[in-house]
């Protein structure tokens, strides 16, 4: 650690005095990042210059196996503790297994994009359907690319510039993403405004609180900073030392994080968002951008923080007791699918907190098995969302989806099965991760936090429960929706959704292990 | 043989035969009834196996098996059964194929499809044999909250024409009380992972924990309550009513006859050895909530004007007798509570089939669209009257001994909430032969009056399938009538044990 910061320390100096010394970089440990960033940016090339039939295929195949030879990479450095880049970065076993989790959710999330079967030229366009009916876009690759590699550096920056820094790559391409809808544009539009808005709202609340903690500590390293919360400010780096800069930051910084997880009281834009984007950007976000987020927290908290939980833990408790509820209360009303899949995921969110804020190993473990688990069975779900439509596309008013079962038995069974994972149902990974986040607050003595979990629970249980009844005895209507048979890689996203749901629900035993080796950072 | 994994193959084996239904093709679909039957009757003969294999002077614990499920959570797929246990398991085994043959037609009415029905009985069947064979906290809490899926479907799909309200009432119910319980299944993870340094739920590790009698009662409660909606105990019963008269005959004797013991086994082998302290606490309490339920259901059953709603409140006195004799916290009561269960599983399912017959014949579970049966089928007539009179506990049938043993039992530890108890026995009595009198005596009702009518025709007496679906109990029900030790053997050592568990925890 002091070596790092001597590094950064040196990198300071030496920008001032004009020669500058690069720092040295592990490339090997940053592979994965520098795989899936070097995609995106032939990804733009190929935009340029391959000829439009082609461009497709060739961007499909490039995501993928960018894809597939990042999760190898991520499987390589396996073990590795180390920081690099002058300590900004560390790659860590966290922080491997969420680069690994980002990616292989990203894999499928990739497959969710490229689908073209359910609608011509697929769900993304940059001009309206009626006006360019053939039209396709295929951007939406470079740019799920470099959404890609932003999470994957977030969820490693060692250093809350670097962590700004990525968190700017992975936003900016889902503002754009969002509002790529072919149907429902405007809708789309409005969802991808509101998201940039609010969301430059919170890089801002972000950017604020790392000023504020640079002033406290000097460092904007989060080895710095840990230290500096441990012992005082150290006098070489001259931070302030101040106690109100270092909460005031603190809270600052945790907003702009918040807000990205989709947790209450900054949840407000998941809904609209999740419903206007495109369903597989929608998935997308659910999947791979909480697990980012979590994964950013949970390195500020474990790493910077841990000694002032005295201080922030009853206020994040009580966000994770906020979150639950809004989720679980507000899932009740809703009619639109993609809206209730909204409010479960922020009532998921507060699950995943309730793990986070123990600050146990049992916690973080908890909260990383839960991620993985719930990015499946919501990339899983949002799949079978594609598949149900009318002529107008989508069917997402879950009325549409009244009598389902009799038309398309294999569908209506593969959704139930994922609204009992989502309630929690033991056997489905559901019920996995549930049990793992409230047996983790219980051991750390909050009971709170699990009583209100269980009574989210029960509250949960209802929308879910719903869809199912409204699926399988109400009489299908003469317009209800129907299933359109999907493209391959949909099929494969879906069924390895399922598949891995029921897995983890049915023998967790070696996720789990993978989960309590992997968590801890490197200090 | 002493090392053969019987109840994970028994676990397994209706699975498998879910798998063949499965891969039928279409139009082979008929299929999946024999198949069904055929994977329910091999379970039987496991079970059979199992009953004559069972050693009275033997380990506690007898078949047990473990295997590495998730070592993180400190919990092992460990199966195994104590004489409770054992019958329980029996029961399922018996009811399953009885159940599956008297359905045979039930799930033609065309809307959906017949395999899936018997695909899900067999699953509910799996799942049930692990909540009753599991000697891990955890294992029993899955296979207790994925139970509900099964029968959901089961009722939601196949049931009568309220079918939607009562199946979601059903599940959330049962829901409600399996994530209370996941909340104390959390707390005692906590706790052991606490005491012994690493988490189990390994049910004899768990019983040595000596938890405090504070938090034994918030435990106690998240159990209990899981269990009271289950079995039901008033006030948590008005699900089952519902839930019973609107599932199809079959779907009701599982859901009363076996599913439901699921609570008042729980109680016994959950509540009372685990939190005995809070057991010791909350018991004048549950067993005012037992001898309330007796009454209640007794009263409101005399009420119903349907048969199958009549049915399910005269379980929900029976389950009263049965919580009674569980925290009376005697040797007597507690094995009368357990032949309860079976005893009551037999009459129950019989009765249910009994009425399924009737309602068969006139499309109509009303007792008003009944009367002057007995003349029309004289067959069916002596089964109900045996069926009934088992239920009311005649001496000589089945239930006697089990409600015998329970009022002794508890007679020396509440004498005045046995004797009220008591009374329930006369008001059983009164409903069940007032049911009988109503649809068997008396003289028929004028649609069936002439010779000739269409409605007459159409009744005929008992079929030989109908035979072979009710001959297994009735002859069940006369011998344990007059012949309860062998189950009284299996039963009583597990309970012994059990309550030397309870004063143990309760520190008394």
């Amino acid at each position: 650690m002091i070596e790092a910061l001597g590094a950064h320390i040196a990198v300071l100096h030496s920008a001032k005095s004009g020669s500058v010394h690069a720092p040295s970089i592990d490339y090997a440990a940053l592979s994965p990042i520098l795989i899936v960033l070097g995609t995106a940016c032939v990804g733009i090339v190929v935009e340029a210059f391959s000829p439009r039939r082609t461009r497709r295929a060739i961007q499909f195949v490039l995501a993928v196996a960018a894809l597939l030879t990042a999760g190898a990479a991520v499987v390589w450095q396996a073990g590795a503790n180390l920081t690099t880049a002058a300590g900004a970065v560390a790659i860590d076993s966290a922080g491997l297994f969420f680069q690994g989790s980002i990616i292989v959710l990203g894999l499928l999330a990739v497959l969710l994009i490229a689908e073209q079967k359910l609608e011509r030229g697929g769900a993304f366009a940059v001009q309206p359907a009626e006006s360019v009916r053939n039209s396709t876009n295929t951007e939406v690759f470079p740019l799920t690319m470099f959404a890609l590699a932003g999470m994957l550096l977030f969820v490693t920056a060692n250093d809350l510039l670097v962590m700004f820094v990525a968190l700017e790559v992975l936003s900016l391409p889902l503002y754009l993403l969002c509002g790529l809808a072919r149907r429902r544009r405007l809708l789309s539009q409005e969802a991808a405004m509101k998201y940039f808005l609010l969301g430059a709202f919170a890089s801002a609340f972000f950017l604020y609180g790392v000023a504020l903690l640079y002033g406290y500590a000097g460092t904007v390293s989060l080895g710095g900073i840990a230290g500096a919360v441990a012992h005082g400010p150290s006098p070489t780096l001259g931070g302030h030392g101040s106690q109100t800069l270092l909460l005031l930051g603190l809270a600052l910084l945790v907003v702009g994080l918040l807000f990205k997880a989709g947790a209450a009281p900054f949840h407000s834009w998941t809904p609209d968002v999740y419903q206007g984007a495109p369903t597989p950007i929608t998935a997308l976000m659910a999947a791979c951008t909480k697990v980012a987020a979590f994964g950013a927290i949970a390195r500020v908290l474990y790493v910077c923080f841990d000694k002032a939980s005295q201080d922030w833990r009853p206020i994040l408790v009580a966000v994770a007791i906020v979150t639950m509820a809004t989720g679980a209360i507000l899932a009740i009303t809703q009619t639109d699918i993609k809206r209730l899949l909204a409010y479960s995921s922020i009532a998921n969110a507060g699950f995943i907190l309730t793990g986070t804020v123990t600050l146990s190993a049992a916690g973080l473990s908890a909260t990383m098995f839960y991620l993985v688990a719930y990015g499946f069975m919501t990339l899983g779900a949002l799949g079978v969302v594609m598949t149900v439509r009318d002529a107008g596309g989508e069917a997402n008013h879950i009325s549409r989806w009244a009598g389902l079962a009799r038309r398309s038995p294999a569908v209506a069974g593969v959704m139930t099965f994922f609204m009992l994972a989502f309630a929690g149902i033991p056997l489905t990974s559901g019920f996995t991760s549930k049990f793992a986040v409230f047996s983790a607050a219980f051991s750390a003595g909050s009971l709170e936090l699990v009583v209100v979990g269980v009574i989210a629970s029960m509250v949960l249980v209802f929308p879910y429960l719903r869809l199912v009844v409204l699926m399988y005895t109400a009489e299908p209507a003469a317009d209800s929706a129907v299933v359109q048979l999907p493209g391959g890689p949909t099929r494969l996203a879906i069924a390895v959704g399922a598949l891995a749901t029921l897995v983890l629900g049915v023998a967790p035993g070696p996720l789990l292990e993978l989960a309590s080796n992997a968590a801890h950072f490197v200090a | 043989m002493a090392n053969f994994p019987l109840f994970s193959v028994l676990i397994a084996v209706p699975l498998l035969g879910v798998a063949l239904i499965a891969v039928l093709p279409r139009r082979a679909e008929q299929l999946a009834k024999p198949i069904a039957l055929g994977t329910a009757l091999v379970v039987f003969a496991g079970t059979v196996a199992m009953w004559f294999g069972w050693r009275t002077d033997g380990p506690r614990f007898q078949y047990t098996e473990s295997h590495t499920w998730i070592p993180q959570f400190g919990s092992a797929f460990a199966l195994g059964a104590d004489g409770i246990a054992a019958v329980m398991v029996a029961l399922v085994g018996v009811l399953v194929p009885i159940v599956v043959l008297a359905s045979w037609h039930d799930a033609e009415s065309g809307k959906h499809s017949v395999r899936a029905f018997f695909a899900l009985v067999l699953v509910l069947e799996s799942f049930m044999l692990g909540v009753f064979a599991a000697t891990d906290v955890l294992v029993f809490y899955v296979f207790f909250e994925v139970m509900l899926v099964p029968m959901y479907f089961l009722i939601s799909s196949y049931g009568g024409p309220r079918r939607q309200y009562a199946a979601v009432k059903f599940f959330l119910y049962s829901l409600v009380g399996g994530l209370l319980m996941l909340a104390s299944v959390v707390g005692l993870y906590a706790i052991s992972s606490n005491r012994l340094g690493k988490g189990t739920f390994s049910f004899e590790a768990l019983l040595s924990l000596h938890i405090d009698p504070a938090t034994q009662r918030w435990l106690f409660l998240g159990f209990f309550i899981a269990f009271a909606i289950k079995a039901p105990l008033i006030p948590f019963h008005t699900w089952l009513p519902d839930a019973s008269a609107q599932a199809p005959i079959g779907v009701s004797v599982l859901l009363v006859g076996a599913l439901d013991k699921v609570g008042t086994y729980g109680m016994l082998r959950y509540c009372l050895p685990l939190f005995g302290s809070a057991a010791y606490d909350f018991a004048p309490w549950i067993i005012g909530l037992s001898v309330a339920g007796v009454l209640y259901g007794a009263i409101l059953a005399v009420g119903q004007n349907d048969m199958k709603r009549l049915v399910a409140y005269t379980s929900i006195a029976h389950f009263g007798f049965i919580a009674l004799g569980v925290f009376a916290f005697t040797a007597q009561a507690g094995t009368g509570a357990v032949l309860y269960m079976v005893n009551h599983g037999l009459s129950v399912g019989a009765l249910f089939l009994v009425v399924g017959f009737l309602i068969s014949r006139r499309n109509s579970s009303l007792i008003s669209d009944f009367g002057g049966m007995a003349r029309l089928m004289p067959w069916i007539a002596g089964v109900f009257l045996i069926a009934g009179l088992s239920a009311l506990s005649l001496p000589g049938t089945n239930s006697f001994a089990s409600e015998f043993l329970i009022l002794i039992g508890a007679f020396s530890a509440h004498k005045a909430a046995t004797i009220v108890a008591t009374v329930g026995i006369i008001f059983a009595a009164l409903f069940v032969l007032w049911l009988y009198q109503q649809t068997m005596h008396g003289p028929p009702i004028p649609e069936l009056a002439a010779e000739d009518s269409p409605a007459r025709r159409a009744i005929s007496d008992i079929t030989a399938r109908e035979v072979a679906v009710i001959s297994p109990l009735i002859a069940l029900i006369v011998l344990l009538g007059v012949y309860p030790q062998p189950v009284i053997d299996v039963i009583n050592p597990a309970v012994d044990r059990t309550l030397a568990d309870l004063h143990i925890s309760s520190g008394r």
